[in-house]
């Protein structure tokens, strides 16, 4: 039973880290391939280090293994954030087939603060009492 | 066949084929932070590798090894992007 179950999460995390390395090099795009990577591969390894834990069926193991899930989960997304965001402002282009590009115009490229889009005042329909 | 041949024979191939993918783009890749993030792979490729690796030979001592790849890699590739952020 706790073969059958290392060997499925195995092989689930080798598919993960399969479709994480097709991605980045097959996605079309910097942005479009940190979404394939950062995603895949954190649910990869994390697959993997789970099948660390129940091949040894240890505490000590078991705790190091869930540790190092814990930290992968915190800090892929904090770097990936920060590669895009400085990718972003180095000016890296965008995929031909871009239907909209939100963060155009509101970076501060002195500052590197990011503004919010002016809101423009919706007429509000109010709602009419029932005379 | 023992999980220790499954992980030798089947999922450290596959490993090894996503790390082939992950150098193709490191090579290729039009800008510098393509090549940061391919970086980045590798090294969580690395800790998937070596708890595969762990498997295989029943040694749980490399997964400290897994923990310290972590660690550095995440230090390294926010380091990468703070200093390509710089460059602006």
């Amino acid at each position: 039973m706790g073969e059958m179950v290392t060997g499925l999460l195995m092989v689930v995390g080798a598919f993960f880290m399969v479709v994480a390395g097709l991605g980045v090099l097959r996605m079309p795009d910097l942005f479009l391939r940190m979404s394939a990577s950062a995603k895949a591969s954190t649910l990869g390894a994390g697959a993997l280090l789970l099948a660390v834990a129940v091949h040894f069926g240890d505490v000590g193991v078991t705790s190091r293994a869930v540790a190092t899930i814990v930290f992968l989960l915190l800090t892929a997304p904090i770097a990936a954030h920060m590669l895009g965001r400085a990718g972003y402002f180095v000016g890296v282009k965008l995929v031909e087939t871009t239907v909209i590009d939100e963060l155009a115009g509101q970076y501060d490229l002195r500052s590197h603060r990011l503004r919010s889009k002016e809101l423009t005042a919706v007429p509000q329909e109010t709602p009419q009492p029932d005379a | 066949m023992s999980v220790n041949d499954l992980a030798l024979y089947g999922v450290l191939p596959a490993l090894a084929l996503a790390i082939v993918l992950t150098v193709i783009r490191l090579l290729r890749g039009p800008s510098l932070p393509d090549r940061v993030m391919a970086l980045d792979l590798l090294t969580t490729l690395g800790i998937g590798v070596i708890a595969v690796y762990a498997i295989a030979t029943d040694q749980p001592a490399f997964l400290d090894v897994a923990i310290a790849t972590a660690l550095i890699s995440f230090l390294g590739t926010v380091a990468f992007a703070y200093y390509i952020e710089r460059t602006v």
